[in-house]
């Protein structure tokens, strides 16, 4: 497969290498301040809510709800040619932090903001797996 | 204020230096300024043109500086640079401030930049500015009730009054039907509610009150300025659905000390359409949640209560990001703009905003 037509992956630094390798493991992982019990996502260096420099790594619930989501029709990358219209989806999770992904066993058109869903792991390389969620029955 | 304009809208082959080179040469024309008696750059840093920058631009133009700088807020820099100017000029930094923006991102030979990947997300195929937008969009309909029909109220209006301005880069009206039936581009937004992709560039002068009066254009005023800036990522905001414009407008509407009512003309940042109600919401024109009912009705085109983007703006005129509304409010304000003239305009909002309503910067300007 030429890369042209290889979906991009995400890029794995230091900072975020945490969370990727739980993903591996199947496991949805946090960034938590020991001070005040703040959740954060996207990881950083500081807890934006008491500037903590305490922050832990914890395993999440995996449960959240769709905050908002968009329909893909107009393909920006060739790679996702024959998933169009395809969903991007932000999921807030019961811990507070919102992650863009995809559902899976939905259809775009089921999609409502405060469904409830729930994390499912796509092992998408050898290297690589995407938390993407599922909705889960009320 | 000197106002320089440039070719604009498909322009191939063209450097973003040369732009701020040709809209600065007809920025001085316009204020009737030499060269030399600038001695204040600040621009905004051209998407496509890493070369230009407030010293190199100076130095292109043969001018020494008492004072430059850049300046990066995405779309709403140039409000914000327009602020910076006026500072600029009250400090005795300088006498004479040039602003300039030139983007080829129409035409640049790496492609659009505005339809790039995001982060990790590009994984889960999230690309582009638009979608980014899309999210809020969608958010905001959910919350609100507003709806894709007053969406279309936006763009057709301000299509209509890019039918009256010659250098407009989409001048063929459309109907709310034309809006439905164009295509989806990221659900909730048509091609329509999308700004266009331009080559262009715009700059402008400002100078202090006294030295504007013997310019050879009637002087325009700074009343009110202001900034707001939440979260640059718009998952980590509290909220989507109130923007930067509501600390950016309070300020501004505070110095200026006068109320959207006293406002005759509005030039409003509209990168996507959906972006003009939710900022009439913030900005006080009208309460929380009705911006999609006050955009109904023409009341935002020519002849209606608050008339809006008279050029065009970002949706039908050009993109050259925050720079459309400041020129239009300052020709409006000339009693300049011919066909599309409100009559007897007297004071003019003027907002840019950045990044996914990430900055925003608003300018009360009066004649």
């Amino acid at each position: 497969m030429s890369e042209r037509n290889q979906k991009p992956l995400p890029r794995i630094d230091e900072r975020s290498r945490p969370y990727w390798e739980a993903a591996k493991r199947h496991e949805l992982f946090l960034q938590k301040c020991r001070e005040c019990g703040h959740y954060r996502y996207p990881p950083g260096e500081m807890c934006p809510s008491c500037l903590s420099d305490k922050l832990e790594w914890v395993k999440a619930s995996g449960r959240g709800t769709v905050y908002t989501w968009t329909v893909f029709h107009q393909v920006y990358h060739p790679a996702f040619e024959k998933d169009v219209p395809y969903a991007v989806v932000a999921v807030e999770l019961e811990e507070g932090p919102r992650l863009l992904t995809n559902l899976v066993d939905c259809e775009a058109k089921a999609i409502n903001i405060g469904m409830p869903v729930e994390v499912v792991f796509d092992d998408v390389t050898e290297e690589i797996t995407l938390p993407r969620f599922r909705p889960v029955s009320q | 204020m000197g106002l320089g304009y440039t070719v604009q809208g498909k322009v191939p082959g063209r450097s973003g230096m040369s732009f701020y080179l040709e809209a600065t040469r007809n920025a001085l024309d316009d204020a009737g300024l030499n060269i030399q008696e600038i001695d204040g750059v600040i621009i905004q840093p051209c998407p496509t043109d890493r070369s230009v920058t407030a010293f190199t631009l100076a130095q292109e133009l043969g001018v020494n500086l008492r004072y430059g700088a850049d300046q990066q807020l995405q779309g709403a820099s140039a409000c914000a640079i327009i602020q910076h100017a006026a500072m600029a000029v009250d400090a005795g930094l300088c006498n004479y401030c040039l602003c300039a923006f030139a983007d080829t991102s129409r035409s640049a030979p790496q492609g659009i930049v505005y339809q790039v990947a995001w982060g990790t997300s590009a994984a889960y195929g999230m690309f582009g500015v638009a979608a980014n937008y899309a999210l809020i969009a969608r958010r905001y309909m959910h919350e609100y009730g507003i709806t894709n029909q007053q969406f279309g109220e936006v763009a057709v209006a301000f299509r209509k009054h890019a039918s009256l301005n010659p250098i407009a880069q989409m001048r063929n009206p459309i109907t709310i039907d034309d809006y439905h039936s164009s295509r989806w581009i990221v659900e909730p937004l048509h091609l329509l509610d999308c700004c266009l992709v331009s080559d262009g560039g715009r700059a402008l002068i400002v100078t202090s009150a006294e030295r504007a009066r013997d310019l050879k254009q009637p002087p325009v005023y700074v009343m009110g300025m202001g900034q707001g800036h939440p979260f640059e990522d718009p998952l980590q905001r509290p909220t989507l659905t109130v923007t930067g414009a509501v600390e950016s407008g309070k300020t501004a509407f505070a110095m200026a000390g006068i109320t959207p009512e006293d406002v005759d003309v509005c030039a409003i940042y509209d990168s996507f359409s959906f972006v003009v109600p939710m900022q009439f919401e913030d900005l006080g024109f009208c309460g929380r949640g009705e911006g999609g009912a006050f955009v109904e009705g023409g009341r935002i085109a020519l002849g209606g209560e608050f008339p809006t983007n008279t050029s065009g703006g970002l949706l039908s005129e050009v993109y050259i990001q925050g720079w459309v509304g400041p020129h239009e409010a300052v020709r409006q304000l000339r009693g300049d703009c011919g066909e599309r003239q409100v009559p007897s305009a007297e004071i003019a909002l003027v907002t840019s905003s950045g990044g996914v309503m990430s900055t925003h910067a608003t300018l009360i300007l009066r004649r």
